[in-house]
């Protein structure tokens, strides 16, 4: 590892713990813009610097700089919040954001379009409503997802306590947040601070966990660098499967970036959650590449040092071994629509919201609705990791209340949608995302109504087909999990990935490189009709694709399961 | 002609020869000797050789055999005709003398003979900056009684403001009640100058010569210098303008402003322009089509029927597109109009008492306004004759040559509202956004003496330049960039949104980093919810602005005369008097100080 560091861990380095000269930067009122050193800092602050890439040559001739603005990204582990914390969130999004709420495919709530005079005044009503945003981005855990299924209400609730308490443990201690934003006073220089999972530099490189709940797979629990499966008896959490090196991110035309899917490390009881979670963070913090941050993540640490010498470091670090796997099932990947009841008799409304972006558009007043539901629901809100949402915990009695208010806002679309639309995701992409070399969110609605019509053609609309559409091959709407994938290369033009399962389970392969829209469809209706004729009694398209041998397999077919009998 | 000579040896400081040499280039014979006999008469007399050397060289005749010409002037207009009346009564064989106001020697008045004024009045009733003193000292109980003094006044204005030309009939009372007696009716010149400008001269002119003839009957043997006023480089002139062709017309406002700010680029070349930053670009408009077509309707009038005034005859369409005003109101026309109409209410706004209505009749409301709201019947002569005679309008020139060679930019504020059921705009700036890339432009250059950067490079300058009044000072920071100026520079700027009108960020942005911009203060006003402008900036800058006036920095704004810079002056004399320990009067004096120096300019409008 004689390679030079990465730029990036000099600036961590030199940060004092995340401080930079953030103050500084926002305090200079020449430009709307933070210094470039801080624009990696922030992150940790959990907001990203963007700007308007609509306007950005128009600004450019008009002699102005770009229309930067501030994306900033809540920490809300498990995607779970109260009404009340929604009508707070909802104040933010309408006072200084642009007037929407995005849902992330991490549960997490975005607000797009904040102007650097006003971030700190944002960033301050966020943490009056009682959510922060401390490592919702950067080199660090970021938001904690957990498995929505609103069936297991009971395992649901033991889940989410381990999330929020894995979160809150791998949460930077750094005071650094609070004195930039909420105006704390510093602390001395003397008083050093130590960051005792991270050190001075933190990960070198970002870290997700998901937490899953079987048989559904909504959080697609390995695509993440960190998993935990729960092993459900009789409506009470016995352990964790415990699972390492997912991930989703790969660089266009450099075969040494690749997504990847996690390995099964083993089973773990619930009270060692959080020194397990401790011991892979910190390996990967000791091992993991900071030279090159397109190989930074925890899964090229396992693919380059293999996952056998990775397990035996982690249960070095523990002092004990994981115990083997137990067996576990995942169905799909997908969420399920309208109202469930729990165990424990109270209702969910799991309600479709297309991208996750929650806006009032023509008679489509989302936004709007939402306040009027959370003024009147008493239980909590949760959001899927599909981007949906769910209204959680309603009395029965109360269905009738929020029923009408569902259809007075035109957010019944679930009842009517095609299962392609229901189970569709999209990355926000252009304008506001840098990486994004193609439309994402903004495309969806089209595309989607132009591969319905293919589907119609071949009397295919009611058959579940998972489509992900990504702006950038950096994989935030995980697109290499879907059986059709859009990833980003140029404007209107994309790789067409296909083939992967419903369940999460296997990757998708590349099918054609960096083709337009209607060779994209013109592929699709080829190979919709051959699976209209062909597919065997419920079998999936990506399934079918792979029998029909128009996808290659990918060296791992499927998860390698080690279970116990 | 060839280049001259180097002087033999020379007394002179090296920079001096040069610049010797440079004035003496291009002189008649004539000239030189007079100079000869001037430059020995200086050496005879202490002291007036330190006399400041920013206004033009006065001849050296005595007060019974000249004509003196004192100027106030903001945009130039008054000082172009006080130069006219010199060089034409010089050519006439009278002894002249041309002064700026703040150059007058006031100890000298009670000698006068014979004087012309010609002053502009800005704002609400404000003398121009240049003459400030010397309507204090005119107006003071110090003023001398001036039994022997001959005077004629002009003044220069604009009739939508109340305090129409109110400087110009203050001196010309002010004069007569210290018992001088007119020479010529003061004239009170409204945006179309000329109207009342050529006859004043004439009549001030022809009685000057009377009085003259009766005073010095040596006049004849006086030789003319026309040097008196500078001769223009250019052949191009304000009648005679320049076709320039557009080369830019880029909008630097943002999409989502109401304002539509232009950042244009001219090509001079081959104009002879030698423009210097903090000059003036004028440029003659064409009305907007749609509005003269609206005229012709409302007034069911053919815009092909020829019309013939004062020896011209065109179209009726054409005199309204290039030779008439019509985006804004006159009170001639607004006579003429309510006695073509007769409309009494319309008449009896024209009443002395309801001076300030008139005023917001003339400020709100343009021609097919008061067509539309009182109709009647106007033949196209008739309407020819009673309408303002077009005048060209002025921008500040926002670059520098040493950066941009042979281009002229300009910051123009495209003025476009709704009122009375139609679209409204300026004449020039509607003009100038609807050109396109390649079209000709016709244009004059109008010189700005008083707005010039400080010849000592090492001098720290302040520029308070909020919307479109930034444009002087990015062509200064360009000449000082050029030229490698030491001294500092420091811009406070304010519009109302950081987003949308933050004009020239990028270039600011650039300066800063390279050095040719120190300081950059900003006031967005609607940012939030109490409105800040650039004078709170002054305030809070108070301290450090102090210092650097203390150190000799010069202070320059440019921009809104009736309020931003009545507010930046009252803020500066409150930081001089924090900072300097001074009384208000005192700080008063100090800030007036400025301006006689010569450190502290405006270019308001």
């Amino acid at each position: 590892m004689n390679a030079p560091l990465s730029p990036v861990e000099k600036i961590k380095s030199e940060s004092r713990n995340l401080r930079g000269t953030l103050v500084e930067s926002l305090a200079n009122p020449v430009t709307g813009a933070i210094a470039d050193s801080d624009t990696q800092l922030i992150k940790f602050h959990g907001s990203y610097q963007q700007d308007d890439r609509d306007l950005r040559d128009e600004r450019r001739q008009q002699k102005l700089e770009p229309a930067y603005s501030f994306m900033i990204r809540t920490r809300t582990p498990g995607g779970v919040v109260t009404s009340q914390q929604w009508l707070q969130l909802d104040a933010i999004a309408t006072t200084y954001a642009n007037h929407t709420l995005r849902l992330t495919t991490r549960q997490a709530f975005q607000f797009h379009g904040i102007v650097k005079r006003e971030l700190q005044t944002t960033m301050q009503a966020i943490n009056a409503a009682l959510i922060d945003t401390i490592a919702a981005c950067g080199d660090v855990n970021r938001n904690v997802m957990v498995g929505a299924n609103p069936h297991e209400s009971l395992a649901h609730a033991t889940v989410q306590e381990w999330a929020a308490r894995l979160s809150e443990r791998l949460k930077p201690k750094t005071r650094a947040y609070f004195e930039i934003w909420l105006g704390e006073e510093k602390i001395a220089e003397s008083d050093r601070e130590w960051e005792p999972v991270y050190g001075a530099t933190y990960l070198p490189r970002k870290f997700k966990v998901a937490f899953a709940l079987p048989p559904v797979n909504d959080v697609d629990v390995f695509a993440h660098d960190l998993g935990f499966i729960a092993i459900v008896e009789r409506r009470g959490v016995l352990g964790f499967n415990v699972t390492v090196g997912g991930g989703m991110g790969a660089t266009h035309g450099d075969d040494k970036t690749f997504p990847r899917l996690a390995d099964v490390l083993g089973f773990i009881a619930p009270e060692q959650l959080l020194a397990v979670a401790e011991a892979v963070v910190t390996t990967q913090r000791d091992f993991g590449d900071r030279t090159e941050r397109k190989h930074a993540r925890l899964k090229y640490t396992i693919a380059d040092r293999g996952v056998d010498w990775f397990k035996r470091e982690v249960e070095r670090r523990l002092g004990f071994a994981l115990q083997p796997a137990r067996p576990f099932a995942f169905a799909h990947n997908g969420d399920r629509f309208g109202w469930s009841e729990g165990h424990d008799g109270r209702w969910h409304l799991n309600l479709r919201i297309e991208a996750g972006r929650i806006a009032d558009r023509g008679h489509a007043t989302h936004l709007s609705g939402l306040r009027e539901i959370a003024k009147v629901h008493k239980g909590e809100l949760r959001l899927t990791p599909n981007q949906n949402l769910i209204i959680a915990n309603v009395d029965a009695r109360d269905r009738a209340t929020i029923d009408a208010l569902v259809v007075a806002h035109a957010l019944d679309g679930f009842r009517t949608a095609t299962p392609l639309r229901l189970n569709a995701l999209a990355c926000v992409a252009l304008p506001t995302c840098a990486l994004a070399m193609a439309e994402a969110e903004r495309y969806l609605p089209e595309l989607v109504g132009k591969v319905e019509r293919l589907l119609a053609a071949h009397g295919l609309s009611d058959v579940p087909i998972g489509l992900r559409v990504s702006g950038c091959p950096n994989g935030c709407s995980r697109p290499y999990l879907a059986e059709i994938a859009l990833v980003g290369k140029a404007p209107g033009r994309y790789n067409l990935m296909l083939g992967a399962d419903a369940r999460g389970q296997r990757l998708n392969r590349m099918h054609r490189e960096n083709i337009d829209e209607a060779a994209i469809l013109a592929e699709l209706d080829v190979l919709f009709a051959r699976y209209a004729d062909d597919r065997s009694d419920g079998e999936g398209f990506g399934d079918f694709l792979l029998r029909a041998g128009v996808i290659v397999p990918a060296r791992r077919v499927a998860i390698p399961l080690e279970t116990t009998t | 002609m060839p280049a001259l000579p180097a002087l033999p040896i020379s007394l002179l400081p090296e920079e001096k020869s040069g610049e010797i040499l440079r004035l003496l280039e291009g002189l008649e014979p004539a000239a030189l000797w007079w100079l000869s006999g001037y430059t020995a008469a200086l050496a005879g007399q202490a002291g007036v050789a330190t006399r400041t050397t920013s206004a033009p060289v006065a001849r050296e005749t005595g007060p019974q055999e000249r004509l003196t010409v004192v100027y106030g002037s903001q945009t130039g207009n008054a000082k172009r005709l006080a130069e006219k009346l010199a060089r034409d009564a010089e050519a006439a064989g009278l002894g002249v003398r041309l002064l700026r106001a703040d150059a007058y020697p006031q100890r000298e008045l009670k000698n006068e003979r014979l004087l012309a004024l010609v002053i502009s009045t800005q704002g609400d009733g404000d003398p121009p900056d240049d003459a400030r003193g010397f309507v204090e000292f005119l107006a003071g109980t110090r003023a001398p009684q001036l039994p022997e003094l001959k005077f004629a006044v002009l003044g220069l204005g604009d009739s939508s403001y109340p305090q129409f030309c109110a400087i110009g009939r203050k001196l010309d009372a002010r004069l007569a009640e210290l018992g001088a007696t007119r020479l010529a009716v003061a004239g009170e010149a409204d945006l179309d100058i000329e109207t009342v400008a050529t006859p004043w001269l004439d009549r001030t002119l022809s009685a000057a010569r009377e009085a003259y003839k009766a005073s010095s009957p040596r006049a004849a043997t006086v030789t003319p210098l026309r040097a008196v006023a500078p001769t223009p480089v250019s052949e191009w002139t304000r009648e005679r303008p320049f076709a320039a062709e557009l080369l830019v017309n880029q909008r630097i406002s943002a999409r989502n402003g109401t304002r539509d700010v232009r950042h244009l680029e001219l090509s001079i070349e081959g104009s002879g322009f030698a423009y210097e930053a903090g000059d003036a670009l004028g440029v003659w408009p064409t009305n907007p089509p749609a509005l003269v077509e609206a005229i012709l309707d409302s007034l069911h009038l053919d815009g092909g029927s020829a019309v013939a005034l004062v020896g011209e005859t065109r179209p009726l369409r054409s005199w309204l597109l290039e030779r008439r005003e019509l985006t804004k109101l006159a009170r001639p026309f607004v006579a003429a109009h309510a006695a073509q109409a007769r409309a009494a209410d319309l008449n009896r706004l024209l009443a002395p008492d309801r001076a300030s209505d008139l005023a917001a009749l003339l400020q709100g409301h343009q021609v097919i306004d008061l067509l539309q709201a009182y109709p009647a019947d106007w033949s196209a002569e008739d309407l020819v004759a009673a309408l303002r005679p077009l005048t060209p309008r002025l921008y500040s020139i926002a670059s520098s040559r040493k950066a941009v060679g042979d281009e002229v930019h300009l910051t123009v504020a495209n003025l476009v509202y709704d009122a009375f059921g139609r679209s409204h705009s300026g004449a020039a700036s509607a003009y100038l956004a609807s050109r396109e890339d390649g079209a000709r432009v016709p244009v004059f250059l109008e010189a700005n003496e008083r707005f010039r950067l400080p010849k000592d490079t090492t001098r720290d300058i302040i520029m308070i330049g909020p919307g479109t009044g930034v444009a002087p000072f990015r062509g200064f920071v360009q000449e000082r960039h050029a030229v490698g100026a030491r001294g500092r520079q420091w811009l406070f700027f304010g519009n109302p949104y950081f987003e949308r009108d933050f004009f020239y960020q990028l270039e600011w942005q650039a300066a800063l980093k390279d050095g040719s911009l120190h300081r950059l203060d900003l006031a967005f006003s609607r940012d939030q919810e109490n409105k800040i402008y650039v004078q709170q900036r002054l305030r809070e800058r108070g301290r450090e602005l102090y210092d650097w006036l203390e150190n000799g920095a010069q202070l320059y704004v440019c921009g809104d005369a009736t309020r931003m810079a009545k507010d930046v002056h009252a803020t500066l004399i409150d930081l001089v008097a924090e900072h300097g320990g001074k009384d208000r009067e005192q700080a008063a004096e100090y800030i007036d100080a400025l301006q006689q120096q010569g450190r502290y300019a405006r270019d308001i409008y």
